[in-house]
């Protein structure tokens, strides 16, 4: 791999966290004004050259997102719910920098004419952003929503039904939300991140954009660390790096660690004989991981991957948002199959059995839930195989003996 | 090429597994482990012409109307 710089603050003004303070004295210090005017194809044009990807987790590039919303005054949604429990960069985000997530959102909204622009993000997030909407001179009309803390407060068309109903509960998806999606209007809907993002690509263009990161994934990208680390941070680190990089920047040492659950909990395990990989889609593409939202949860060596993977399962059968049959009954019996797995039954038939209940969940909810879910258990049982055959003989190498 | 195909698209919020569909299209779907409605072909649920009839019938009989026939096209 390429020598990168990997302090973001020796990234020109590449960080997002560049401003001292959040207020908007501090943001113009570091940033400079929000440049206004741009319109519709110009912008387009701008983050297709600068690769932006979104940063919410599914990865779609911004610029496409953006070419997708139909004409007719739309809605344009800042998304801050961060229903990930172990997800803490959103929330570090608006409360350090809100106004680059403000700038992007109006700059996102002028571009496309939008009537009306939301933020939604969770009620520890809300005074803060606020407090910086009223020191604005470009005197956004932007409507605040909370999001309530929910795993899946944060999809798409639950965001959508939140804001119009009150109820953050995703919906089953005959039309898309850039057609039709606030009130049947067209609807673009970015993560803060993502925003923040496009901020600095509206200031300083694609090229600047692109001189952080690699041609794979421009730009920087914020990480939660959290797990078996000394402490839980936000990192900031270019795209492409490594995972021993973030591990080493958010201050954890990547030799004490047995792997890394990449991606948050829809996402997939990577063993330590992979920290050296870029953390991207195509570098993690045999790990089936990909950064997603950013979180990164580690596992240290002599923990059991297997009981750490079991709790999570039931963990997302319970943000089940019981709508769905197959989600509803599917993800507890996932769970359970995974738990007397970790518990080291004697029954070899529960492995296949995991992969069965997997395959039946997989695309038959309104939202991905049951996918992502599907996605961690296949991962958890291709990442910790040993361990699988180790405890379906009674015995967990983890603890060197016995369950 | 492409051309349009019939697929039959369950909307899972709705649908609490009565079964109804199942029955008018065993071609097309089986029961899961909880009695819901599962593709026999996995989860896109392509309608053959032959059975595109029936399929609308699935579609006006189910109590709860959580389907949907719709026009596809994939190339």
């Amino acid at each position: 791999m390429t020598e990168m710089t990997l302090d973001p603050r020796q990234l020109g003004t590449g960080g997002l966290f560049t401003a001292a303070v959040p207020d908007l004295a501090s943001h113009e210090a570091a940033y400079g004004r929000r440049p206004s005017g741009w319109t519709r194809s110009p912008l387009l044009r701008e983050l297709e050259a600068s690769g932006l990807a979104g940063r919410g987790g599914a990865g779609f590039p911004a610029w496409r997102k953006l070419a997708a919303v139909g004409a007719g005054r739309p809605a344009v949604i800042a998304n801050g719910a961060e229903g990930e429990p172990l997800s803490r960069k959103d929330t570090a985000l608006l409360r350090q920098a809100p106004h680059l997530v403000l700038d992007g959102l109006v700059t996102a909204g002028e571009a496309v004419g939008a009537s009306e622009l939301f933020l939604y993000a969770t009620a520890e997030s809300l005074p803060g952003v606020g407090q910086a909407l009223a020191e604005r001179r470009d005197g956004p009309r932007v409507t605040l929503v909370e999001a309530p803390a929910a795993f899946i407060s944060g999809e798409a068309s639950a965001v959508v039904n939140a804001l119009e109903t009150g109820t953050a509960l995703p919906r089953d998806k005959a039309a898309r939300i850039a057609r039709s999606g606030y009130q049947g209007r067209p609807t673009l809907l970015h993560n803060v991140e993502t925003l923040a993002h496009l901020a600095l690509v509206a200031r300083y263009g694609a090229q600047w954009f692109r001189s952080a990161g690699t041609a794979d994934d421009p730009g920087t990208r914020l990480y939660s660390l959290s797990g078996d680390v000394p402490a839980e941070w936000v990192v900031e680190a270019p795209g492409g790096a490594s995972l021993r990089d973030v591990l080493r920047l958010g201050g954890a040492e990547p030799s004490s660690l047995a792997a890394v659950l990449v991606g948050g909990f829809h996402g997939a395990w990577v063993p330590a004989e992979a920290f050296d990989l870029p953390l991207t889609a195509r570098g993690l593409a045999r790990y089936g991981a990909s950064p997603g939202a950013g979180v990164l949860l580690a596992l240290a060596r002599g923990r059991c991957g297997l009981q750490a993977s079991a709790g999570i399962v039931r963990y997302l059968a319970e943000s089940s948002a019981r709508q769905c049959g197959p989600c509803m009954f599917g993800l507890p019996a996932m769970a359970t199959v995974l738990e007397r797995i970790a518990a080291g039954e004697r029954a070899p038939w529960l492995a296949s059995e995991a992969e069965r209940l997997a395959g039946l969940v997989t695309g038959r909810g309104a939202c991905h839930h049951p996918d992502g879910s599907a996605r961690f258990v296949r991962s958890s049982l291709g990442v910790f195989k040993d361990e699988v055959r180790a405890h379906l003989a009674g015995a967990c190498t983890a603890h060197h003996g016995r369950v | 090429m492409s051309r349009a195909q019939l697929e039959l698209h369950i909307d899972f919020t709705r649908c609490d597994g009565r079964g109804l569909c199942t029955e008018i299209l065993p071609e097309l779907l089986v029961r899961d482990d909880w009695g819901y409605p599962v593709g026999r072909g996995g989860r896109d649920i392509h309608v053959p012409d032959g059975l595109a009839g029936a399929a609308q019938d699935a579609v006006d009989l189910c109590p709860l109307q959580a389907l949907m026939l719709r026009r596809v096209t994939r190339s």
